[in-house]
């Protein structure tokens, strides 16, 4: 029986700042932040957008390539690092608003980065055990980065949705693999407002050594190799790693750039590696071969090889393309905006 | 139904009344009023507010007041109707004394605006829109307005600079209103240069947020002689319709339904057109208002109110004066008290008691008060006998 | 806001259902006990389209006290594709780009929420097509 993708969608919010603008606040220079991290500008959510709001939208797109019913959605996962609530799940919020609820079972999911890839791996479970006949997984995110720290030309906001069952797929996924072990390379303690990490320390240990372990596994379950796949989809926190990752492995440049957004995007963590897919879903043949390998802090990566079937043809434009959004209607906003937007300006109690 | 005339007339200053609470200055208007018409007991009283509670965090006027007035144990009912809540007194009182129930009622409205803070006080007046599906989504009053207005200058080619002068000839009539909040006049540049509220609406289109009260006394048209010798001023007509709360439920966003009807039902009571009115107290909330009105009651056809009102036509010395008093821009809106002190106007003018701001022709007055963005309208019609 | 009138008007506020009567066809939203065109109280449950265009709009300046921080912040009266009007905002718009007439879509978006620590109250705002 095979498991996949019925619809995907993407959403992220239409505000962009470049990295010279953040640059010029904190002094910094601007030409080699852009070098150093291969990034020109990132997304930033309006005031009322945040994690439900970016969800909900992606998963409305997910649907109008689904076509189904949303009441035969059995499970609603959302998987974030910035739930808008503590203690009340973003799910039910989803589920709510795309009509799935009440027969469905809702999660929230929470690994730094790799949140929504979670989601998508335990939905993928959920819809192979046959305990639910289709399953939404949603990463998305509205990142915050501290004020002046080197995070906060990357943190971005995006979300993407996979609707997965077991007919009408648009990409067969063919296995999924996790490589996790307990890593401090970035941090949030409960009640502070913004994480920290490990400097120089979240690259070799951290991200090269999940993402690679992540992929060599899962290049060796399936008994494939670099050269099998027609795009590459990686974690992306910045532009040079992934490129690095796929070098390393053997991926070619041209394999992964189709899926790797962060450079006009940023970081949208939880949506980073998932929104990357839902631009190479965008452009993908029927029978390519699609790795993807997410990476979350903390750390762990995981891994998908889907196949494109016929009926991505049918589909694919009932929704917008993810480099469609990413490319138009955007709005350039100053510091000063983007500052008062993530509420980062202390105001009177 | 009997006929019923108007004996009395008080009212406070309006502005912001920092020494005054509710009751004290709705206590002045009444006694004002009592004095004026030379009673010194009433049978009943309405009072018109739109919200004691949201304001003061006061209800149950009619025991309050009442006690205040040191009339219990004389029945008191506070009637609610958003920005028509003291037209809606007075046509309670008419119909109390035109039907024969009682004979001496006082009809009042009052509000007490400055206690709370400035979007305290723009929330509560937003409680006159749909809450749920206007006001959740962020809307103001001047917002409405502002989207009747952009509607009505994208239909009929009404312009900015005839919104302003409403407000123009509003504060020329009202700089000479000794009760008036803004008693000074303002040119149309100052309207168009004010701070932006609701575009294309400025803060000088707006009417502000005031204290006040004021009050009416009405008898039987058969006994006015036994307590007033001054000029027997008669209701000759009342008019009162509802339209949709919303006001993207409306059937044509650029006219006032609620205002032609209830205009339509007063001109029927009393016998009259428009022509036959001598000048006019209208609703200007924002001057927007005032242009829709003058169409809604027939003074001018749909679409010529702005060029009606830069020829002058409304002036005092125009064809037909529109708010003399300084209508509620440059008088004051003290929500719940602006239909009565519409009243209090016109009955000054009917008996050629008002000063340096007398209309020479003051035979037959209208006053036209509504509620929110229009979701109710009231008209009476009163002359000299 | 008061947490029961945040959910009971979920149904309208997450997925725009609304009445419709089968009598004469008006759309009703939100939807209600008895028609104010036909007077029947027979309805069936219908979902408003997200595609609309701009009746008439403003700017709001002087926002009440819940919307504080968001000023200035557009708001219109649309028209949806089946002849539907309501008020909703529009997001991510200083005014300037709009006209009677814009088309937009209604997108879900944060409208009202109590403070940092209250329940947030989800619903529609017209984005610009």
């Amino acid at each position: 029986m095979d498991v996949g993708i019925v619809g995907y969608g993407a959403f992220m919010p239409r505000n962009r700042i470049k990295v010279e603008e953040i640059a010029k606040v904190w002094g910094a220079d601007a030409p080699s932040y852009k070098k150093g991290l291969m990034l020109e500008e990132k997304s930033v959510p309006s005031p009322d957008e945040d994690t439900i709001t970016l969800s909900v939208e992606a998963a409305r797109n997910a649907l109008k390539r689904a076509m189904i019913d949303p009441q035969e959605i059995g499970a609603v996962y959302v998987g974030s690092e910035s739930h808008p609530y503590a203690v009340k799940p973003s799910g039910t919020v989803v589920a709510e608003a795309i009509g799935a609820t009440p027969e469905v079972h809702c999660a929230d999911f929470e690994f730094a980065c790799k949140a929504g890839s979670e989601a998508m791996y335990v939905i993928y479970s959920q819809v192979k055990a046959e305990t639910i006949k289709y399953g939404l997984a949603i990463g998305g995110d509205t990142s915050q980065g501290a004020p002046g720290d080197a995070l906060e030309y990357s943190a971005s906001a995006g979300a993407a949705a996979f609707i997965f069952g077991t007919d009408k797929l648009v990409a067969v996924c063919e296995k999924t693999y996790s490589y996790m072990t307990d890593t401090p390379d970035f941090w949030r303690r409960e009640y502070m407002h913004y994480p920290r990490h490990g400097g120089r320390f979240t690259g070799e240990p951290a991200y090269f050594k999940h993402v690679l372990g992540c992929a060599r596994g899962l290049l060796e379950i399936t008994g494939s190799k670099p050269s099998d796949y027609a795009y590459a989809v990686f974690h992306q926190p910045n532009g040079k790693f992934p490129l690095r990752a796929g070098k390393i492995l053997g991926f070619s440049r041209d394999q992964i750039e189709q899926g790797r957004l962060v450079p006009k995007l940023g970081n949208t963590y939880s949506g980073s590696s998932p929104m990357g897919l839902t631009a190479v879903l965008d452009v993908a043949k029927p029978g390519d071969r699609i790795f993807m390998v997410s990476y979350g802090s903390g750390a762990g990566s995981d891994g998908f090889v889907f196949r494109m079937t016929d009926r991505i043809d049918e589909v694919r434009d009932n929704a917008p393309h993810t480099r469609g959004l990413l490319d138009s209607n955007k709005k350039y906003i100053e510091y000063g905006t983007y500052a008062k937007y993530r509420r980062k300006i202390r105001k009177a109690e | 139904m009997r006929d019923v005339a108007v004996i009395g007339i008080g009212m406070t200053n309006f502005g912001e009344l920092w020494e005054q609470s509710l009751r004290s200055i709705w206590v002045e208007a009444a006694l004002a009023a009592m004095k004026d018409a030379g009673v010194d007991y009433i049978d009943s009283f309405y009072v018109g507010c739109m919200s004691g509670g949201l304001f003061v965090g006061q209800e149950h006027l009619g025991s309050m007041l009442a006690d205040y007035l040191g009339v219990c144990p004389v029945p008191g009912t506070r009637v609610e109707s958003a920005c028509a809540s003291g037209s809606v007194a007075f046509r309670l009182g008419f119909m109390e004394v035109a039907s024969g129930m009682s004979d001496i009622v006082l009809v009042s409205g009052v509000e007490k605006m400055t206690d709370v803070s400035g979007d305290e006080a723009t929330y509560a007046l937003a409680t006159a829109a749909d809450q749920e599906y206007e006001g959740f989504h962020g809307i103001t009053f001047p917002g409405l307005y502002a989207m009747i207005a952009r509607a009505h200058m994208a239909k009929f080619g009404t312009t900015r600079k005839q919104l302003a002068q409403v407000a123009v000839k509003n504060h020329a009539n009202g700089a000479l209103n000794p009760h008036a909040q803004y008693p000074f006049s303002i040119t149309v540049d100052e309207v168009l240069n004010s701070v932006k509220v609701a575009e294309p609406l400025r803060i000088l289109d707006c009417s502000p947020i005031t204290d006040g009260a004021a009050a009416a006394v009405l008898c039987p048209l058969d006994r006015v002689k036994e307590f007033s010798q001054k000029s027997v001023i008669r209701i000759s007509g009342s008019g009162h319709a509802s339209d949709t709360i919303a006001l993207h439920s409306r059937k044509d966003i650029t006219s006032l339904a609620a205002v032609e009807v209830a205009g339509k039902k007063a001109y029927a009571m009393a016998g009259v057109g428009p022509k036959d009115i001598d000048f006019a107290e209208v609703h200007d909330c924002f001057t927007i208002a005032e242009l829709c009105i003058l169409e809604a009651l027939g003074f001018v056809e749909p679409g010529q109110s702005g060029p009606a009102t830069e020829q002058g036509k409304t002036a005092r010395d125009g064809a037909f004066p529109i708010n003399p008093s300084g209508g509620l821009k440059s008088k004051g809106h003290p929500v719940g008290a602006s239909g009565v002190a519409q009243i209090v106007e016109c009955v000054e003018q009917l008996r050629g008691e008002a000063g340096k701001r007398q209309l020479k022709k003051a035979r037959r007055a209208l006053a036209q008060n509504m509620g929110g963005s229009g979701g109710s309208s009231l008209v009476h019609i009163l002359e000299v006998v | 806001m008061s947490v029961p009138r945040i959910w009971r008007e979920t149904p309208q506020r997450y997925r725009l259902e609304a009445g419709k009567c089968t009598k004469c066809g008006k759309v009703h939203y939100p939807p209600r006990l008895i028609c104010d065109v036909c007077r029947s109280q027979d309805f069936e449950k219908v979902t408003v389209s997200d595609e609309a265009t701009i009746v008439t709009f403003t700017v709001i300046h002087t926002p009440p006290s819940q919307f504080k921080d968001q000023a200035p912040y557009a708001i219109a009266v649309v028209e949806t594709k089946d002849g539907l009007r309501s008020t909703f905002q529009v997001a991510d718009s200083d005014g300037s780009d709009l006209e009677i007439g814009t088309k937009v879509r209604l997108q879900f978006r944060m409208i009202q929420q109590e403070g940092e620590a209250g329940v947030i109250a989800y619903g529609h705002k017209a984005s610009i097509v």
